[in-house]
């Protein structure tokens, strides 16, 4: 595969090149990040501003179910929802996506014929990603084979904890071959790696070795998507264009619960990254209980009146 | 290119503040009219709209002041500081209980973002009454000696930049260590002070002990020179400072000072990029630039000048500027017209001396006193917006190549109130603002305040601290050491 | 070759001279005035200082400013202590100066150079403790570490008291260089003699040059351009009256001098430490600390 751009050609040439380009991006200073964030989070959404937001947001969400207990009927019934979130109000947007493990996908795939939402599938030995290259690249294999349109991997956080870039790098390469025309995103765990620095270093590292989208977490460890990390990763994302003219996207997952935070991320899109990314191929919310809420301040803001849980329909 | 967000407006109520047709001035406890009758408007600068009409103290109306704060401070200083104390606390609990209105008065008044007196002012005057609080029954242990008694009279003058945060400065600590005040608010924006009066009043103050004489540079010029005063405390330009310094010699009268800066914003290549260009922001735009520590010369290495410029751009791109109670406003009115007139003569004659100003689109409200977010490159140490004090939303970037040049640059000032400096080098955080003459220096972040921090500045920035232990040192005589009586 | 009495012997005068920049120069005006004892006695000629000689002596303190001001505590300390091992070598003469000078008797005038010496030894010791009883962490409510501390003003003029021409002279000199000052020093119009025999003592006490200068004259003469001078940061009018004090801090207000009032003064008391902070200034120092691991992703 070429490599994504001339400008970086040389950096994944051997491990210490690529070592010394990561260790060579901007520090991050954590103090100054989280007020940025905070202070973004005060923004006041009202009004047809919130009605925007809230529909977006919806279209936004990678509607998600990643449990040993699912079951195609459980996977049936989330992809009847993604379709028509509010089945008392069809002018409510789809959602992007559903998101399943890979034995799920066929299943997803079959209930979402014909609509516009994308099957996600997590591959690449998920979520800790402790397994072999081969079986990550034939837990892809096997995810594109039933149709996924998406692959969510999750990197090497021990290789990239123990400094080897280059192997962590090579393998969202070779992620990324084996995921073909899906379009790969690339899952740090930011919880685990631990410092804003390696966030960024990861980001930039995801990016370069070919990522779609550089995704925040599994949703399987106690720190996931925060408005913090995700910022940084909009950071990432709009240097990376700026400087190579690919656009990336990103996905907060985990975590995000309320419509007030998924509003709260739009707004750091928006002043961050900037409205190229206000778009669903751009910016997803992994997410599975955010939905209803969101879909509760819709009705709220079409009726007048709080709604509640009788209200939306649980999958 | 409009982004399809567009947030609405969301303004904060007005509904929350009743502001009074007219008000007296604060003298013992009441409420009177000033000795002439004469009256001024005070307006809102994003409007133009008369708020009220406040009683213009004359050189009378000062005396009378001073005289019931003289009469008040034998009882007021004799109080146990315990006493003393729980009236401060008082007075930091219902400002906590009344901020939200406190918030929204402030910002009618001086133009500033509902933001900022929400998240900014308001929280840090209850934090400062309830921090100078607690020292009252402790001024023991402060290290000033034991037994250090109070001045007795201060006359405080305050500027409009700040007018509720200056005050809580002025008074928390002037009534925790047992003095008693009279000051002037400034003339653009008195309201908040006589507010306080009125919290004064619901906290059971004793009468006189804090007493509130508004009018303009008379009125502060009376109350400075009165010969009944022990201590002036003022914040405000360094003309005024200088002059004040001159007024008090040879008299016993002891004086604290925070005037004006040039505050350099010293950006190294291995700077946090993305939370640096948050820092100039904050530092040159928090306030419209009006702040006696703004961060208004940039200061970046050369080896990084255009990408800090780049990124500084673009984030000045997403700031918004309007009307100061919606509460996605970044940037609010200019005080007054004629700092308007100021900030806009400073700013041509930046672009008459060949330096290339920029500013993001913004479309300004039609009434009122506005000014774009501004920078200008291209500046030298030469230029004049270098060099003089803008007090507005303006920003001069300058370069420099090594660590020595950026020090000395820095440093090329009368004043010396505030720096900055950003980069992930710790013994070069260390070296750097060992060596810079001011007397805040923040270290990757820039504008951060706290109760419990000294503040104030080298050379002619002033002299004196506020915050922090070293504030109550103004307040005090220290008692003599045996040799010196 | 004939030997000649000691008591027909002719003694060699001293040429009292000034102390500028580690030297001795005469005055730049070319001009001296006439010292006497307390009854009227000619006691030598003292350099009748001007304004030039008062601008070159604060060329040499700025000068000194870096280098003082940058040197460790510790060596500041050291070399206020070697002042007092230096002046204790030379008390005999001291103790014939002051006594001279201010009429007191052998006795009185070597209790006073005793004090004196004792003084700089006591400044000697203050020189890395100040620094923490007046500066200090700031618990401020926040990510942040938050520090003050003092650092020296700058370039400082000191005029001496016009009474007590050494222990009084040593009281305002020490604790202005003890905290990394450099000093201008006005000495006793009358009584400029332990003071220029001083900078004899400061030149071979490790003290480097420029950081205490002293020039004899007329005070006022001499302060009036040093307290309008822009280069000066702070002015201590100890030898001042009242009238030239009040004219001189109406002149020190130009560029916000910092400003230390005359008061009556025993200097045998105890000194205390408003000498040592009236020409310091409190530099306060923020950075965001953050919480190691706390969020998961906190630095």
């Amino acid at each position: 595969m070429p490599t994504i751009t001339p400008a970086f050609a040389d950096v994944a040439a051997s491990d210490g090149a690529l070592r010394r380009f990561l260790h060579g991006l901007p520090g991050v200073d954590a103090v100054g990040l989280e007020a940025r964030a905070a202070s973004l989070g005060t923004r006041s959404i009202k009004t047809t501003a919130k009605a925007y937001a809230i529909d977006l947001a919806i279209s936004m969400i990678d509607l998600t179910t990643l449990e040993g207990a699912d079951t195609p009927g459980k996977v049936r019934a989330l992809a009847a929802k993604a379709q028509h979130p509010d089945p008392t109000d069809r002018t409510t947007p789809a959602t992007a996506a559903v998101c399943v493990y890979p034995d799920m996908a066929p299943t997803a795939v079959a209930a979402l014929a014909g609509s516009t939402v994308k099957v996600a599938s997590v591959a690449t030995a998920f979520p800790a990603g402790r397994a072999s290259l081969a079986v990550k690249l034939a837990d892809t294999r096997d995810a594109v084979a039933a149709g996924a349109d998406e692959i969510d991997m999750v990197i090497d956080r021990g290789a990239f904890l123990a400094g080897h870039y280059l192997k962590v790098y090579e393998e969202i390469r070779a992620v990324k071959e084996a995921a073909g025309a899906a379009r790969l995103k690339v899952i740090f765990e930011t919880g685990e790696l631990s410092t804003y620095d390696n966030i960024r270093r990861a980001s930039w590292l995801g990016m370069l070795a070919g990522a779609d989208f550089i995704k925040t977490s599994t949703g399987k460890v106690g720190v996931n998507a925060t408005p913090a990390n995700t910022l940084l990763m909009l950071e990432a994302v709009r240097d990376f264009r700026a400087q190579t003219g690919v656009q990336v996207g990103v996905k907060p997952a985990g975590g995000i619960r309320t419509s007030k935070d998924a509003v709260k991320f739009l707004v750091l899109v928006n002043e961050t990254a900037g409205a190229d990314w206000l778009d669903s191929h751009w910016f997803r919310f992994g997410a599975s209980s955010l939905l209803n809420d969101l879909l509760m301040q819709r009705q709220k803001l079409s009726t007048g009146r709080y709604s509640g849980p009788d209200y939306v329909t649980v999958d | 290119m409009g982004s399809p967000f567009e947030y609405a407006p969301a303004p904060e109520s007005r509904a929350v503040v009743d502001i009074a047709p007219a008000y007296g001035l604060f003298i013992d406890g009441e409420f009177t009219e000033a000795a002439g009758g004469k009256v001024f408007k005070t307006v809102s600068p994003a409007t133009e709209e008369v708020l009220s009409e406040v009683a213009h103290g004359s050189a009378e109306d000062v005396d009378r002041a001073v005289g019931a704060a003289r009469k008040a401070f034998e009882k007021w200083s004799a109080l146990p500081g315990a006493e003393r104390a729980k009236y401060l606390f008082r007075i930091a609990r219902i400002i906590q209980e009344r901020s939200r209105e406190l918030a929204v008065l402030e910002t009618l008044d001086n133009g500033k973002p509902i933001r900022e007196t929400r998240d900014t002012d308001l929280p840090l005057v209850a934090a400062h009454f309830f921090y100078y609080a607690g020292w009252a029954d402790k001024l023991d242990h402060a290290g000033f000696g034991a037994d250090p008694r109070p001045l007795g009279v201060a006359g405080q003058v305050i500027p409009w930049n700040f007018p509720l945060l200056m005050l809580a400065w002025k008074i928390a600590p002037a009534l925790a260590t047992g003095n008693t005040v009279v000051l002037k608010p400034a003339e653009t924006t008195p309201l908040s002070a006589l507010f306080f009066a009125d919290i004064c009043r619901q906290a059971g103050l004793p009468k006189g002990v804090v007493n509130i004489v508004t009018g303009d540079g008379s009125t502060g010029a009376a109350l400075v020179s009165h010969p009944g005063i022990d201590k002036v405390a003022f914040t405000g330009s360094t003309a005024v400072g200088k002059a004040i310094a001159r007024g008090i010699a040879g008299t016993d009268k002891r004086v604290t000072l925070e005037l004006g800066g040039k505050g350099a914003n010293i950006v190294f290549d291995d700077a946090p990029v993305d939370q640096a260009v948050e820092g100039i922001v904050t530092g040159i735009f928090f306030n419209q630039g009006q702040v006696c520590c703004a961060g208004s010369r940039l200061l970046v290495q050369e080896s990084v000048h255009e990408e800090v410029l780049d990124s500084l751009k673009r984030r000045l791109s997403t700031l918004r500027v309007g009307d100061p109670l919606d509460k996605n406003t970044d940037l609010g009115a200019i005080n007054s017209a004629e700092q308007l007139a100021r900030i806009t003569a400073l700013a041509e004659t930046g672009e008459a001396e060949g330096a290339e100003r920029w500013s993001p689109e913004c479309e300004l409200p039609s009434s009122g006193y506005w000014f774009a977010p501004t920078l200008f490159t291209n500046v030298t140490q030469a230029h004049t917006i270098a060099r003089d004090e803008i007090f507005g939303p303006v920003l001069s970037v300058l370069t420099f190549r090594t660590p020595e040049e950026a020090v000395a640059k820095a440093n090329n000032t009368q004043y010396g109130l505030s720096a900055g400096i950003w980069t992930e080098k710790g013994s070069r955080i260390l070296a750097v603002a060992s060596r810079l003459r001011a007397g805040v220096v923040w270290a990757n972040t820039f504008n951060k305040f706290d109760p419990t921090s000294p503040f104030g500045g080298y050379k002619e920035s002033g002299y004196g601290r506020e915050g922090g232990r070293h504030g109550l040192e103004a307040y005090l005589a220290p008692s003599s050491p045996e040799g010196e009586h | 070759m004939s030997t000649v009495d000691a008591t027909t012997r002719l003694s060699v005068l001293k040429t009292y001279k000034l102390y500028v920049g580690g030297k001795f120069p005469r005055s730049e005006s070319g001009r001296v005035y006439e010292v006497t004892d307390s009854k009227g006695a000619w006691l030598a000629n003292a350099p009748l200082s001007s304004r030039k000689d008062a601008r070159d002596a604060v060329v040499a303190a700025r000068k000194a400013f870096g280098g003082w001001s940058g040197a460790t505590a510790y060596n500041r300390g050291q070399v206020l202590y070697r002042v007092a091992e230096m002046l204790e070598g030379r008390r005999g003469q001291f103790v014939r100066e002051v006594a001279d000078a201010e009429g007191l008797s052998k006795q009185k005038a070597a209790a006073a150079v005793d004090a004196a010496v004792d003084r700089w030894v006591w400044y000697a010791g203050w020189t890395d403790k100040i620094a923490q009883v007046v500066g200090g962490a700031n618990p401020v409510a926040g990510p942040f570490f938050n520090l003050s501390t003092p650092e020296p003003t700058g370039v400082v003029t000191v005029l001496a008291p016009q009474d007590s021409s050494f222990l009084g002279l040593v009281s305002v000199i020490a604790p202005v260089i003890a905290t990394g000052n450099t000093a201008v020093v006005v000495a006793s119009e009358r009584s400029p003699l332990p003071a220029l025999s001083l900078g004899e003592v400061l030149a071979t006490s490790d003290l480097p040059g420029g950081v205490v200068n002293v020039l004899s004259g007329r005070t006022a003469e001499i302060a009036a351009p040093l307290a309008t001078h822009q280069d000066v940061n702070g002015i201590d009018l100890t030898g001042a009256d009242e009238v030239l004090a009040k004219e001189l801090e109406i002149a020190a207000a130009d560029n916000l001098k910092r400003v230390l009032r005359p008061r009556a003064t025993d200097w045998t008391g105890d000194p205390g430490t408003h000498r040592l902070t009236a020409f310091l200034e409190t530099k306060t120092v923020w950075h965001p600390t953050g919480a190691v691991g706390a969020s998961g992703s906190s630095y």
